[in-house]
């Protein structure tokens, strides 16, 4: 895309912001690729956002989670609300390339304009995707989603990362995932605010419910919110309705027990994430120059300095370098 | 740094012959592409759509059913009714030779790749025509 | 004892000697990328048990061919596929083909009744009568076998999906010609795994079309005796990229399935098994494909036996009709196909096939012209009567090389059946994307294969002919086909009794929440001209639709 001038770039944000999806579309993508010109979107994008519902799905691969939101979104459109979807699928680490095939799921909505489905490969960067994800929900946001499902595969580091940006995190299971339980615990417990067990048309699944009770018993966690284990079926629709019912339940709940202290939590992470991602970028780029480098490292060789003294010296320089410039 | 470019790889029409469509995609994804698949049976509206909100390079139409010379010029008059004609259209099947003259002179379809091509030839072919500055 | 001593004493000789000489840089695999020894001797077939194994031509396990004097007797079918535009033009088409001398029919049929849609849906613009004749009710099938007598000819359908409903039209149309159902032969395709495996023209989800074939098994043994009610086909799985292997087990585990599926409706599998018949590809790997078709035999023989205990030898009889592999086809030289084409004819002949398709060779590039048409039967004419290929039973028995091939074939066709035994099943395998998953990486390592080189495709990556000009004669449909179809069944619908076509759409809709069989309640819709999207949208509301899964 071409990115080329300030103005444009204005244009796409006031297009943005009357509902434009191709203004979309290009905005998410000059973020995803971390292109000149993010920030100064975000800046006039974020008095726009805050009003969405963020609901992150995530669970094993096969448990159904595309068929799972396809059938979400059609509740939502039934109350007219406005939908966007990011479905997160891991980049090859070989290639860096990605084969995003989440949308072969959500055909029936392929048409509506109040649907707006995007496809993300995780690009293999540590924390990057994080970040870019958080952004494109702003984006979404000002673009006029009241829902934003994010889904992503699995629950390692990266799946935990992107869950936090969310309202509220839907862990997916399928009917045969008893033995996987046990082995996920500890990352599920701390982000499931709802349990979801799909498939429930093909199998009994009165035991993996049990199992997931009593994991939710045992829990060590303190919790004012008990994460609800609801069946669902994806391809007969049954228990969609309820799921969509909880959570609304489950936002009603973070607004009433003190949403902004929650938020204060989240936005002082994103903070944190932000500033690390700056220093490590202005460290990468040169922020300071070989010369001053040079003359620290000598002093370290001759032992006039000591490591941690240096790296204080350096970082205050680097700090002052850029507020200075 | 270089844009990862971003392929819609569509399968329009009501047959199922997606070995190519797929191999083509796994081919692009394996040379470092971001490949959106949208599975079989798709509409030129659906395709449109898809490449709109995905934001993509280039599409690539894998067409076997002799529908090809209906099927292109709808996806780029669609592209162009929303405003999204700088999105590169290719192809790929059981074009004759006569056909891809007219699409490509047509304007319809800036290449078409038929049977025997070289994954290496599709790749080449769009790190050259898509600028990722 | 001594002669193996000697035997092997010499290959150790030869293989010492042998080992000085260099040999040509190739990879020495077949087309799956199974390896091959550069000899075979009887040290390869130490534990063949001929009695066990082998057995004589027409006897268990049938190894060397289902009938005792094989292509003595009768010469397979040369059965060749087509169908277009409309049920008159195809009808005219039948008859000349019939005035000629022919038997058999082979419909094809149009991509909208294929996904059961009729002519006027929107789905169906531009592809009404293109690829096969498009048949939106009874009256269509009425007209497509006008003054055709149905107890005089064996038709066969290639359909899957909607195979119910296009069964009992022809069954209806049987009714107004007079013919009882009894008297009607002919196969239906309606192989609804390999579409989830490989081709892709399903409408429902595994379990309720599970049912409904089980439905037409049940019906045809009452009332359609000389039917056969499935073709279950390895083609379509080799076309989507599978290795003869693959090929092999994936359409014997289908085979399978029914039978599995038929027994648990309560049938005895010697009312049914006699009627499934097999559809296999053949590539152009010659010593593979006609292993894979004796080692078909043999599996199906000893499963159909001992596994599923039936005791009819027709039951144990695996019979099979053949086409070339499409996919080895090139669009660059395009006449040299009919040198591959005749090569895969004669692995299927010496494989002992019952029937045979044999492809055009202009059929990568367009509808095939005529005079392709006319080559490609020549091909099977020629090998029937010029080439001695049909004089001897099996003649490849005994070739070390094959009978070594034929076991390995059924060995790794077993580690196929255990691994999806282990997944609980073909139902369970498909909704795993086992099988799809298996072929895409065996489509995608074949096509990395080719644009490396490391597999040679004359004309396409070596022996190119860089100034090569086709000139392929193109078949243009005309558009007013499609106009004038919709306009018919537009009609059809305001012509015919609405009052009955509702109910017999309503009774269909009860019966399909419910478990009886089905096939009464399709047939009295089609008495009543529903059309095929009717009956298929009551299904769909019933049953749901299946959607694939991102599988590369």
């Amino acid at each position: 895309m071409s990115t080329s001038g300030v103005i444009k770039l204005a244009d796409y944000v006031d297009k943005l912001l009357e509902g434009d999806r191709r203004s979309a579309a290009k905005i998410i993508t000059l973020i995803e690729n971390d292109l000149p010109g993010k920030e100064e979107i975000i800046r006039r994008v974020y008095p726009h956002t805050g009003r969405a519902h963020v609901i992150g799905v995530t669970g094993p691969p096969g448990a159904g989670k595309s068929s799972l939101i396809d059938r979400l979104v059609g509740t939502l459109r039934a109350e007219d609300l406005r939908v966007g979807v990011i479905a997160v699928d891991p980049s090859s680490p070989f290639s860096g390339g990605a084969l995003l095939g989440d949308r072969i799921r959500m055909q029936e909505h392929a048409l509506d304009r109040k649907v707006f489905i995007r496809s993300m490969g995780t690009r293999g960067t540590l924390g990057g995707l994080s970040r870019a994800t958080k952004d494109v929900v702003k984006i979404l946001d000002a673009y006029g989603c009241d829902v934003i499902l994010i889904e992503t595969v699995g629950v390692g580091q990266t799946e935990l990362d992107i869950m936090h940006c969310a309202d509220s995190t839907v862990v997916v299971l399928g009917p045969g995932a008893g033995d996987r339980i046990q082995a996920m615990k500890a990352g599920i417990m701390e982000i499931a605010d709802l349990f979801v067990i799909n498939k429930c048309d093909t199998a009994d699944v009165t035991r993996i419910k049990n199992d997931i009770e009593n994991m939710i018993d045992l829990s060590p966690l303190a919790r004012d919110w008990r994460p609800p284990v609801l069946k669902t079926s994806a391809f007969t629709g049954d228990g969609i309705g309820g799921l969509w019912e909880r959570l609304q339940a489950h936002k009603a709940f973070k607004i009433s027990s003190g949403r902004s202290a929650l938020e204060a939590e989240k936005l002082k992470a994103e903070l944190l994430e932000i500033m690390y991602g700056k220093v490590m970028e202005r460290l990468s780029t040169g922020g300071l120059s070989n010369g001053k480098m040079k003359e620290m490292i000598d002093s370290v060789l001759e032992r006039r300095v000591d490591p941690y003294t240096a790296a204080d010296t350096l970082l205050e320089k680097l700090i002052c370098f850029r507020e200075g410039a | 740094m270089a844009r990862k470019i971003r392929v819609l790889v569509a399968k329009p029409g009501l047959d199922g012959h997606d070995r190519g469509a797929r191999v083509i995609a796994r081919g692009l994804r394996d040379a470092g592409m971001e490949v959106v698949y949208t599975g079989l049976h798709q509409t030129p509206e659906q395709i449109v759509e898809a490449a709109i909100q995905e934001d993509v390079d280039v599409v690539g139409l894998s067409i076997l059913s002799g529908a090809h010379m209906t099927i292109f010029p709808r996806v780029c008059e669609l592209l162009k009714e929303n405003g999204a004609e700088d999105i590169m259209v290719m192809g790929g099947g059981t074009v004759p030779e006569d056909d891809v003259k007219e699409l490509k002179n047509g304007g319809w379809a800036k290449e078409i790749f038929t049977p025997g091509t070289t994954l290496e030839t599709i790749v080449e072919w769009i790190n050259s025509n898509v600028n990722t500055d | 004892m001594s002669e193996k001593m000697d035997i092997r004493k010499n290959w150790e000789e030869w293989l010492e000697s042998r080992s000085k000489m260099t040999d040509r840089d190739f990879k020495y695999e077949t087309v799956s990328s199974l390896p091959v020894n550069d000899l075979y001797t009887p040290l390869d077939i130490e534990k063949l048990d001929y009695q066990k194994d082998l057995g004589m031509p027409g006897q268990y396990p049938y190894t060397r061919g289902v009938q005792g004097n094989m292509y003595r007797g009768r010469l397979w079918t040369m059965r060749q596929f087509a169908g277009f535009a409309t049920a008159r033009e195809s009808n005219q088409r039948y008859k000349y083909l019939l005035s000629r001398g022919q038997t058999g029919l082979s419909v094809a049929f149009d991509m909208p009744t294929i996904m059961g849609y009729d002519s006027d849906h929107p789905r169906s613009f531009g592809e009404v009568g293109r690829v096969g004749v498009a048949i939106d009710s009874l009256q269509d099938m009425e007209t497509l076998f006008d003054g055709i007598p149905l107890d005089k000819v064996s038709t066969s359908m290639t359909i899957n999906a909607p195979a119910p409903i296009l069964w009992c039209m022809y069954i209806a149309a049987g009714e107004k010609q007079g013919v009882p159902s009894e008297k009607l032969t002919g196969t239906i395709q309606n192989d609804i795994l390999k579409e989830y495996i490989a081709q892709k023209s399903w409408i429902f989800p595994p379990h309720p079309s599970m049912r409904l074939i089980t439905d037409i098994f049940e019906y045809s043994s009452r009332h359609v005796p000389k039917w056969n009610t499935v073709s279950i086909s390895g083609y379509h799985i080799r076309e989507a990229g599978s290795t003869a292997v693959q090929e092999l087990a994936f359409t014997l585990a289908d085979g399978f399935a029914y039978v599995e599926a038929g027994v648990a409706k309560g049938l005895d599998v010697d009312q049914f098994a006699p009627r499934l018949s097999f559809f296999f590809n053949a590539h152009i790997d010659f010593f593979e494909e006609i292993a894979k078709y004796r080692a078909a035999r043999r599996i199906w023989a000893r499963r159909l036996k001992e596994k599923y205990g039936a005791r009819s030898p027709k039951s144990w009889m695996l019979r099979f009709h053949t086409q070339t592999a499409g996919c080895s086809l090139t669009g660059q030289q395009p006449e040299i196909n009919i040198v591959r084409t005749a090569y895969e004819a004669m692995s299927a002949v010496l494989g002992g096939t019952q029937s045979l398709h044999t492809n055009s060779m202009d059929e990568v590039l367009a509808l095939p012209s005529e005079k392709s048409v006319q080559i490609a039967l020549r091909t099977q004419q020629i090998l029937a009567y010029e080439t001695g290929a049909a004089n001897v039973i099996d003649p490849l028995a005994g070739s070390y090389f094959v009978e070594a091939l034929t076991n390995k074939m059924e060995e790794e066709a077993e580690k196929y059946f255990e691994e999806i035994d282990r997944r609980g099943g073909v139902l369970a395998a498909i909704d795993q994307s086992f099988f799809q998953q298996e072929i895409a990486d065996a489509a995608y390592q074949y096509q990395r294969a080719v644009d490396k080189k490391k597999r040679i495709m004359v004309g396409v990556n070596e022996f190119i002919d860089e100034d090569e000009k086709i000139e392929i004669e193109i078949l243009k449909i005309d558009p007013q086909i499609e106009k004038d179809q919709a306009a018919r069944v537009q009609q059809l619908r305001s012509d015919r009794d609405n009052l009955r076509t509702g109910d017999a759409l309503d009774s269909l809709r009860k019966a399909a929440s419910g478990t009886e069989n089905l096939i009464p309640y399709i047939l009295e819709c089609v008495r009543s001209y529903a059309t095929e999207g009717e009956m298929i949208q009551v299904m769909r509301e019933v049953f749901g639709e299946f959607k694939e899964k991102p599988i590369f």
